[in-house]
């Protein structure tokens, strides 16, 4: 993975002393609230409803163990022993004190990460895949690309107060497990006929009250000129993104009403003087990114099969493990969604041990995921039983990726100052009604969002539910039928909304309908496309 | 009544006007009546409170109860993390707030 | 209309306050216009060789509309003063030097410590603008 040279280490350091700085204006009044706020967004520090919330940045989901080991120390130095695993791959800390900011970023900068750009109307946290590295079919890892974009997009100069803020995944694969389209900018690295690698670009999707899946804007960019690219789309945004309306102001709303194809013709003009300019890295640039992200040296002619005699070691396997690109290896997502659990949190000593089983069987690399989840890339099939039995014994061990126990839900309203219903209670209610079934249901994404805002994709969930306040009441809306990857959709509501114990219920009907009329090989979302909505409004609303 | 919330600038922790200082406990919270947004301004400006408002709340056998759930989870602490709250040996205490 | 605070220029200000894009265009002998963020900067690129003075607008600091405007007529070659006036806060005006601005007119005098700080806190950087700063990718690939 990337390490850092000295300029990106001074860089990080001197934000460091910034902060500290900017800190320090504050607390001895030199600056006011509305004068510090947008200063403490760009370093990922908000105020929510109960302290001050910390947003760390996971770039592209990669962590090393001593990374993940420090994250586990801010928990219990800094925080109440634990951290959450958010949708954009980062973390968050709760219970943060704003006097204690510049410390746990100093203390962050010591293993190479920081909180910049967490938050803010800029440039943020740019995902990925997963899987990058192990996955058998991606063209090329796509985090050296994920990198060269991280660096071009911190502290840019032009950028740093766009109308809104502006979100990019990266994927190198067809099959795409970023949920890339529904991105401000998706980028799909690709390779043409003569094996060349070039950029698609896709502009202008998002979730949030008007769900949009991005439109390609140019299917190839060489890669040499990507960052060109890019700057010509978002200079384009920063000039005529509206500023008139929070809610119209992201960048899919000019991509919408511009159309595609002035949005486009705008960009290429754009880019056609950019390319003027040589703000473009070198080539050499994506090489010595590149070389850091080689394969690990795997062991060659190892044991590729795996004892499968412990039954619920296999279910774990059969659900939880993925093929690796090299045999004798194989790829574990570590499941943050025990039954009835909170999506996404992990304890100080969860995310210690998760740290020691990076450092020990992975070649000291573990992934966040967008779905809350953690994954071990490049684990050998002959350590898999030991680690399981670890994870297990840690509350770790949940064998339900993808299914329906294995719930996205933000926050929500225990935590969240922006949402209109709490969405923790919901997942886990959820989660312990359906535990007995989920095997049975098999792959069904549910996500849950607190508000509007979306901040746990609910549009793109196969099962997705709406938290909304119904005059003054926490109230529920369904929804079926969304998914990201190559085939995105957007969920439709099923009717009116429900209480908590109705959502609940309401899901569970769902997935009964399901059930009854599932085909051959039919997952829910398969189903559901091909009967359509009636038989499940008739259902739920009898 | 009115009363007022905020957070402490320094700690983010929640606090509640309790007629001469902020308080961490929503029950010290006084009725304010009309004079919030004088309050408001002063305590804000000498930085004694962050990010401060004034709320519907009433008085009922138990205390001082905010009009909307959200202030009440402010109150209180997560729903789903009792042992982080202001009152974790309470059994009453999330019944309290929904 | 704000004092000049800081100036980076050897050459005589322009003491007129800038008049609109719109009305520059009736004007020829005007030397100094003012942008507003709605305004489309490349209107002024015929002009670039008479004009002395460009101020950039900023309204309220989150409008970031005037850093594109100044890249934008630095990278067509305009070599005049580039002024921001408006609601221009110390944390920005690095960011706003980098764009190509070399004079600051904030409407509220920023402590000049804090500015000195501000201009030369970051030594590196990663992108390169036509403020001339050699990008990190340049040092590391001479």
């Amino acid at each position: 993975m990337y390490k850092y040279d000295t300029y990106d280490q001074a860089l990080v350091d001197t934000r460091v002393e910034e902060f500290r700085d900017q800190v320090r204006r504050r607390l001895d009044g030199h600056i006011t609230e509305d004068q510090f706020k947008p200063l403490r967004l760009m370093n990922g520090l908000y105020l929510q409803l109960h302290a001050y919330m910390l947003r760390v940045a996971v770039p592209y989901g990669t962590l090393s163990g001593d990374q993940m080991r420090m994250l586990g120390h801010i928990a219990d130095k800094y925080d109440r022993g634990y951290g959450h695993f958010t949708t954009r791959q980062n973390i968050q800390y709760n219970w943060i004190k704003l006097e204690d900011a510049p410390d746990i970023l100093a203390d962050l900068a010591t293993v190479e990460m920081h909180a910049i750009q967490t938050s803010g109307n800029c440039i943020r946290n740019t995902t990925s895949d997963q899987y990058a590295g192990a996955a058998a079919d991606e063209v090329v890892d796509p985090r050296p690309y994920a990198e060269l974009i991280r660096q071009w997009s911190t502290f840019h100069p032009e950028f740093s107060f766009l109308p809104r803020k502006f979100k990019m995944a990266v994927i190198a694969s067809d099959i795409d497990r970023a949920a890339m389209r529904l991105h401000d900018i998706g980028i799909q690295i690709v390779q043409n006929a003569k094996r060349e690698i070039g950029a698609a670009f896709y502009v202008g999707g998002g979730m949030g009250r008007t769900p949009m899946i991005a439109p390609c804007i140019r299917e190839w960019v060489p890669i040499d000129q990507m960052i060109t690219y890019a700057e010509a789309c978002l200079r384009v945004y920063n000039r005529h993104g509206r500023r008139d309306n929070k809610y119209k102001a992201r960048i899919k709303i000019l991509v919408h009403e511009l159309g595609r194809q002035e949005y486009t013709a705008q960009v290429e003009a754009e880019f056609a003087h950019l390319l003027t300019q040589n703000i473009e890295p070198p080539l050499a640039e994506l090489a010595r990114i590149k070389a850091m992200f080689a394969d690990p040296p795997f062991e060659a002619g190892i044991a590729d099969d795996v004892d499968r005699s412990d039954p619920d070691f296999a279910l774990w396997l059969d659900n939880n493990c993925l093929a690796h690109k090299q045999p004798g290896y194989i790829a574990v997502t570590i499941s943050l969604k025990p039954i009835g659990g909170i999506p996404g949190d992990a304890s100080a000593d969860q995310i210690r041990l998760m740290a020691d089983l990076a450092r020990d069987h992975s070649f000291d690399e573990c992934r966040v995921t967008h779905a809350q989840n953690i994954v071990l890339p490049h684990v050998r099939k002959a350590d898999l039983y030991a680690l399981w039995q670890q994870l297990d014994a840690a509350g770790l061990g949940t064998p339900n990726l993808d299914l329906i126990g294995d719930i996205i839900a933000c926050p929500g309203l225990d935590y969240c100052s922006l949402a209109n219903a709490r969405s923790i209670p919901v997942a886990q209610k959820i989660s312990q009604r359906l535990a007995a079934k989920e095997q049975e249901i098999g792959e069904l994404k549910l996500k849950i969002s607190g508000c509007i805002n979306a901040c746990g994709h609910h549009h793109a969930g196969h099962i997705g539910i709406l938290g909304v306040d119904r005059k003054g009441t926490e109230n529920y809306q369904l929804s079926l039928g969304g998914c990201e990857g190559a085939d995105t959709s957007l969920g439709q509501i099923t009717g009116p909304g429900f209480d908590e114990d109705g959502i609940v219920d309401a899901v569970e009907k769902a997935t009964e309908v399901y059930l009854a009329n599932k085909g051959e090989g039919e997952r829910f979302l398969d189903t559901y496309r091909r009967i359509g909505m009636a038989p499940f409004k008739e259902a739920l609303y009898v | 009544m009115k009363i007022l919330t905020g957070n402490d600038l320094k700690s983010g922790a929640v606090t509640w006007w309790d007629g001469v200082q902020w308080s961490l406990h929503v029950e010290d919270a006084v009725d304010v009546g009309d004079h919030g947004d004088t309050i408001l301004a002063r305590e804000q400006a000498a930085r004694r409170v962050n990010a401060a408002y004034a709320i519907d709340a009433i008085r009922d056998q138990r205390g001082v109860r905010p009009a909307h759930i959200k202030d009440r989870i402010r109150a209180l602490g997560p729903t789903v993390r009792t042992d982080l709250t202001l009152k974790p040996a309470d059994p009453e205490a999330g019944m309290w707030v929904i | 209309m704000s004092d000049v605070q800081f100036r980076f220029r050897d050459d005589e200000p322009v003491g007129d306050p800038g008049v609109t894009v719109g009305a520059f265009g009736e004007q020829s002998n005007a030397s100094a216009v003012r942008l507003e963020p709605g305004d489309e900067a490349r209107d002024l690129l015929p002009h670039l060789g008479r004009i002395r003075l460009i101020e950039v607008n900023f309204p309220v600091f989150g409008d970031g509309r005037g850093y594109s405007a100044a890249r934008i007529l630095r990278e067509a070659g305009y070599q005049g003063e580039l002024r921001a006036v408006g609601e221009v806060l110390v944390d920005q005006i690095a960011f706003m030097r980098r764009c190509g601005f070399d004079a600051f007119a904030p409407e509220i005098a920023l402590d000049p410590g804090d500015a000195e700080a501000a201009w030369s806190r970051y030594a590196e950087v990663y992108q390169p603008t036509s403020d001339g700063r050699k990008p990190i990718w340049a040092r590391r690939h001479g």
